[in-house]
């Protein structure tokens, strides 16, 4: 295969892939790739490696010869260990053997939900802006993408009057991903309640991507499945990439009743088989003794983030309190530009990487994505060179 | 006040306008915690943590485990601090085991350490003996890994 016949190689795509835009951030991304001496405030996971005891006990396994395939739905002891975890720390009961499935990353989890559950046409709701594959992620699986906007006035968290307004007789489900990458917003409790009573009433299924849920400061995370009679129709979705810093080894699971488990388990059998055994091994390991590094690694996140977020008010750019992940999700409104415009501007004219808000959503619009897992000093050195910017496009 | 000094702790050098930032307190507030921590001796004071074998400069380094027969009312406290009084000793500590005191013990030369240990801790009188373990290399100090690693590198932009 040449390059020269990559046109026709592009009549064998479906349908279905031609529908999803290429990244609208696709040649800032490439502009990015050709400079240096950035300071990228445009990265989406933690800088803190992961702990030495996570990694050692891969090494560990891996000494052993633990480089077999595990079980589809993931290494049994995991999955017990992963049970208690769930049921200690937010008092939901999941069976290891038939309501629990190790995957391939969050990502893949989130894959396996949506096309377990949707027929064609069916419609998702989600919160926009959100989280970049939720989108493309629906209508890959034959479903209709249904954004229900946010505001910065209500802190980015989904209003249940509006996502209400938003529900059509081809609903299906509610996907939600709070602490919300990429604002930082955290749900509160009471909003919360009031979106299972509008599941309830609708009879909708929610997806709760909640990969991000170790990562709140000074708030309480709801898990989503925890409220009464939502159980029985939610899948919680979540993972060790943002709590233990393990975004590179990709293990990820999905909690749900066990109908569900087993559908996804069937798609996940084909096209992923399991996780890898190493990095299971290494997700009980974060599991067992992780927790001293988990909150070492908060108390730290949350020392930037208000660096981060009265720097970005200081100079003018406004931000709301983000209260979870590791993002602050400025409006550049003072300055007249487009997010995407503002994103290419400061990395050309000051070197500075954020992420235009618009690629996670209209919604997103006005707003960039600055992420505060970076060192302070290189927080402090983007900040000095953002508000240069800004003064210069006042 | 712990947020401050665990911010301190790793930086000696944040400014109490940075601590405000990062603690979200006023910088009023910072600058009056840490007074008080340095009056009341919480912090004791501010240092910096020295790669001296890179800087070219030697030194020698012993680990001395010392014996010692505790004496009536105070135990090992007078010896420790016939010990700890000498600049050559550097951290003295009190440990379980099969010896009672450990010393870290520094000086320009072996034989600088050597003389103090012989001539200094092991003439003691209630000191039964010492066993001295010169150090050869330095992988972490205060919890500073002073081999040099290689962070992996994160990609630019990840959504």
């Amino acid at each position: 295969m040449s390059v020269a016949q990559s046109k026709e190689a592009a009549d064998f795509l479906s349908q279905r892939v031609r529908q999803i835009p290429a990244s609208g951030i696709r040649r800032f991304f490439d502009l990015l790739a050709s400079m240096d001496g950035v300071i990228s405030l445009g990265v989406g996971e933690p800088d803190f490696p992961t702990p030495w005891h996570i990694r050692e006990a891969a090494i560990y396994s891996l000494e052993k010869g633990y480089t077999t395939y595990t079980s589809n739905y993931g290494l049994l002891e995991l999955r017990r260990a992963l049970a208690t975890h769930l049921e200690g720390r937010y008092g939901v009961c999941y069976d290891p053997d038939t309501q629990l499935l190790i995957t391939v990353g969050v990502s893949e989890a989130l894959d396996l939900a949506l096309r377990a559950i949707l027929n064609p046409g069916d419609e998702v709701l989600s919160p926009d802006p959100s989280y970049v594959s939720y989108m493309p992620g629906t209508v890959l699986a034959g479903g209709k993408f249904i954004p229900v906007p946010t505001r910065m006035e209500t802190g980015f968290r989904v209003q249940p009057s509006d996502l209400e307004a938003k529900i059509a007789p081809r609903a299906k489900a509610i996907l939600l991903g709070y602490p919300s990458n990429p604002t930082g917003a955290v749900m509160e409790r009471e909003e919360l309640l009031q979106i299972a009573q509008i599941a309830r009433r609708h009879d909708l299924l929610v997806i709760s991507d909640e990969i991000y849920d170790r990562l709140v400061y000074g708030v309480e995370h709801t898990c989503f499945a925890s409220l009464p009679q939502m159980p029985e129709r939610t899948i919680l979705l979540g993972g060790f990439s943002k709590a233990y810093a393990m975004t590179g080894w990709r293990v990820g699971y999905a909690a749900a009743p066990a109908p569900i488990i087993e559908a996804m388990m069937k798609i996940h059998q084909y096209a992923a088989l399991c996780a890898p055994i190493m990095s299971q091994k290494a997700a009980l390991e974060a599991l067992r003794a992780g927790e001293a590094a988990v909150l070492e690694m908060v108390a730290d996140y949350d020392r930037r983030r208000r660096v981060m977020v009265k720097g970005l008010n200081d100079i003018g750019l406004s931000c709301f309190e983000p209260q979870g992940a590791f993002y602050a999700f400025p409006s550049i409104g003072v300055t007249g530009l487009s997010s995407e415009e503002f994103a290419e501007r400061l990395l050309v004219e000051e070197k500075v990487a954020v992420v235009p808000g618009s690629a996670f959503g209209a919604g997103g619009e006005g707003h960039v994505r600055c992420c505060y897992a970076t060192s302070l000093a290189e927080i402090n050195e983007a900040l000095r060179r953002m508000a240069r910017f800004v003064e210069h496009h006042r | 006040m712990h947020d401050i000094l665990e911010i301190l702790e790793k930086d000696a050098r944040a400014s109490p306008e940075q601590i405000a930032a990062m603690t979200g307190r006023s910088v009023l507030e910072v600058a009056e915690a840490i007074h008080q921590a340095e009056e009341s001796h919480l912090i004791l004071r501010y240092k910096t943590v020295v790669d001296w074998e890179k800087a070219g400069r030697e030194g020698v380094w012993a680990l001395v485990e010392v014996k010692v027969a505790p004496q009536r009312e105070v135990g090992f406290d007078r010896v420790a601090e016939r010990i700890y009084r000498f600049p050559e000793a550097r951290s003295v500590y009190l440990v379980s085991g099969t010896y009672d005191l450990a010393v870290v013990v520094t000086a320009n030369t072996m034989r600088e350490v050597a003389a103090f240990v012989s001539e200094k801790l092991a003439s003691l009188d209630s000191v039964q003996g010492t066993v001295t373990h010169f150090l050869l290399k330095r992988y972490k100090e205060d919890g500073e890994i002073l081999v040099s690693q290689q962070q992996a590198p994160r990609l630019p932009l990840t959504l």
